[in-house]
């Protein structure tokens, strides 16, 4: 792909592609985020999590320069969002939540349309063209009308007019969501290629097992960042609980019976079974059994599992609920 | 401004027109649809009027006084009666708008050199043709009278009296005074500045809807190339429609022309200008489509229909009306496009109207960029 940098402002040095310190957006009385403060590195795929209404849409809009900051400060590629949005707005590529583009044009209109606004340099412009025609794998049907392609198409087509212009730091607001799983699988090996090509991507969702695919997460709870690390930190962190798998056949009465087993901090359904989170697994596996027994419940399956994203993300709503009760 | 920016959006606009066959097809239609709707209806001509006599006298005298109004191409005699219930129930019944009652003892007065009284009866119901209806009647009475009295002069002195004054109307411009004249020039630039704000319209809200607009919001592009890009893109739209219009007007009514080609085109490119920014303006204040399209089809055709003079003379409106009429953009056009049309005037008497339309055209541009502006914010 060609890496010829395309009409952008020269960005100040600045080890980090996104700088937020204490940003606060209100809507009336709501606030909608909450003194939120982070930093992304240049290159890294930083995940947004949280369920929706938690703030990540308000947040990447302030930081594309849609929405504009109750207080705070944040920067990005180096340029303040409050003094050089033009600036900003000509180094990033944005990717809404709801699909963006012109569905009476064709895909090559969309294209040309794109181009033309991110003011890519005419000697750029038929490679610019093909490489994302590629990358969406829509060649063949450059001539079809947007409308007419699927969810996984045109959503690998948004991001491709994003990128027409070659930004350095990207934006993509839950752009997996209502896309199939695989799908969603080729639209995350592309935002890969992109990160190794040396973009930053700053991508929110509500997949927690797109969280795995992030070199970073900050998970964000009602305006509030509660958590932020890498996915591999962020699951350490619950060590100090332990997370048992257990499959019974009766699943609620199993989790009435566990409701008296000493150790027992938390019981939730996952799947099919029960995620029993303990903190002395030993002593508390055998205390299940015992119970379980005494309720003549038969246990398919109890062992020691790791964490997943999810289970760390309702451990930390948990904490964060009970500090605000 | 980035031109390159300013042609992405231009040519993405057209895109979407021309993706739009209906509503491509409307917009063509339109102009030739509403101009012989209205060309033909609002006919202001009062000719053949329908008309009854009540002949009380039946002598030659009243006679003579009948063939006068049988004679005439502003009168349609459709019968005689007898008595004035009859007159009542064919005004009540719209089959005539005027009847003459000419007494029992018209001839009688006549004889003897005193003063006949003839009673003229309208339908007052339309008050603008009752008003015309009556002019008619005047004239054609005081004319037979003058003519009568110079009989019995000559009669009388044996020499040829002719009346001391001739008064010869000569109307100009519209020499055979046909309404379509006077209406299709006006209606030309009511027509166009409905068909833009129509056009205009959707174009924002649309985007916004769509949410098109945020994408569009997180680029470099300004509010001022999104604006000038759309209105250019529509403005070929526009002059299309006004090729037709002009055509049909021509054509169809055969309406003269009289007046600079160029001069023409100039205004109606003026007044386009500031007909598509103002239904961008109007697209960028809405919150939804169907509410820009209200607003965009309210605030251009109705000021455009009453307060243009197109139809309704501004002369005879009230005051605070007449003021009113001068912040309204369609009475400089059709000023422009009657003098053009009819008079044959040039610059040298439309360049205030000119002026106007440029100012017109400028201030709404600029408002309709810092609505872009706010919306963004």
């Amino acid at each position: 792909m060609p890496r010829e940098k395309v009409e952008q402002a020269v960005s100040p040095a600045s080890s980090f592609a996104v700088e937020i310190h204490d940003l606060v957006k209100t809507f009336g009385v709501f606030v909608a985020v909450d003194h939120v403060s982070l930093q992304v590195a240049k290159g890294e795929i930083f995940g947004f999590l949280g369920p929706n209404g938690a703030g990540k849409s308000t947040t990447i809009r302030m930081l594309c320069g849609l929405l504009t900051p109750a207080s705070g400060a944040a920067s990005v590629n180096g340029f303040d969002v409050a003094t050089q949005p033009e600036e900003i707005r000509r180094s990033i590529g944005y990717m809404s939540q709801k699909f963006s583009l012109y569905d009476d044009l064709t895909v090559e209109e969309n294209i040309d349309f794109f181009t033309g606004i991110y003011g890519v340099p005419q000697r750029l412009r038929a490679g610019r063209k093909t490489y994302v025609l590629e990358m969406a794998g829509l060649t063949e049907r450059r001539r079809a009308a947007t409308r007419e392609l699927s969810g996984g198409w045109k959503q690998r087509l948004a991001l491709g007019c994003a990128i027409l212009h070659d930004p350095p730091v990207l934006f993509l607001d839950e752009p997996t969501s209502g896309v199939d799983p695989i799908a969603r699988g080729q639209f995350w090996s592309l935002i890969h290629d992109l990160s190794r090509t040396g973009h930053t991507i700053f991508v929110s969702t509500h997949y927690m097992d797109e969280a795995e695919y992030c070199h970073r997460l900050a998970l964000m709870y009602r305006g509030k960042v509660i958590a932020l690390g890498t996915p591999q930190a962020l699951k350490a962190g619950l060590t100090s609980h332990t997370l048992l798998q257990l499959d019974s056949d009766q699943p609620l009465e199993t989790m009435r019976a566990l409701e008296a087993v000493a150790g027992v901090l938390d019981v939730a359904v996952f799947g099919s079974g029960l995620h029993v989170t303990v903190d002395d697994p030993g002593a508390a596996m055998a205390r299940i059994r015992q119970a379980l027994g005494a309720h003549s419940i038969a246990i398919r399956r109890l062992e020691r599992i790791d964490p997943s994203m999810e289970d760390v993300f309702v451990a930390m709503i948990e904490t964060e609920e009970r500090r605000a009760a | 401004m980035s031109p390159r920016r300013l042609r992405a959006i231009f040519i993405k606009e057209l895109h979407h027109i021309t993706r739009d066959g209906r509503s491509l097809a409307m917009a063509l239609l339109m102009p030739v649809m509403m101009l012989l709707l209205y060309g033909y209806a609002l006919s202001l001509d009062v000719d053949h009027v329908p008309t009854l006599i009540y002949d009380q006298d039946q002598t030659s005298a009243s006679r003579d006084l009948i063939r006068q109004f049988t004679g005439s191409r502003f009168f349609d005699v459709q019968g005689y009666v007898d008595n004035y219930r009859a007159i009542e129930r064919a005004i009540d019944r719209n089959r005539i708008i005027m009847a003459v009652v000419i007494p029992r003892d018209y001839s009688r007065h006549l004889d003897l050199g005193e003063r006949a009284n003839v009673q003229i009866l309208i339908d007052g119901s339309d008050s603008n043709t009752a008003s015309i209806v009556q002019g008619y009647a005047e004239t054609v009475v005081r004319g037979y009278s003058i003519q009568l009295r110079s009989d019995i002069l000559n009669r009388r002195g044996g020499e040829r009296l002719t009346p001391p004054i001739d008064a010869r109307l000569r109307v100009w411009y519209n020499s055979s005074l046909e309404s379509k004249n006077y209406v299709v020039p006006g209606l030309i630039a009511v027509i166009l500045q409905i068909i833009a704000a129509l056009l205009t319209s959707l174009t924002i809200a649309r985007e916004w809807e769509m949410g098109t607009m945020e994408q569009l919001l997180s680029t470099p592009l300004r509010p001022v190339e999104i604006v000038l890009g759309k209105m250019m893109a529509y403005f070929v739209v526009g002059l299309a429609d006004a090729a037709v219009a002009l055509a049909v007007g021509l054509l169809v009514f055969q309406v003269p022309f009289r007046g600079s080609p160029t001069l023409m085109v100039v205004s109606v490119c003026l007044f386009l200008f500031g007909s598509l920014f103002w239904g961008i303006f109007v697209s960028a204040s809405a919150r939804t489509q169907l509410q820009a399209y209200q607003m965009g089809v309210l605030s251009s055709f109705l000021p455009a229909f009453l307060l243009s003079g197109f139809v309704y003379s501004i002369d005879t409106m009230p005051r605070v009306i007449q003021v009113i009429t001068r912040i309204v953009p369609a009475r400089y056009i059709v000023t422009i496009m009657k003098g053009v049309f009819l008079k044959g005037v040039g610059w040298r008497v439309l360049w205030l109207e000119l002026i106007f339309l440029i100012l017109y055209a400028a201030i709404v541009f600029l408002l309709a960029t810092r609505k872009m502006k706010q919306k963004l914010a």
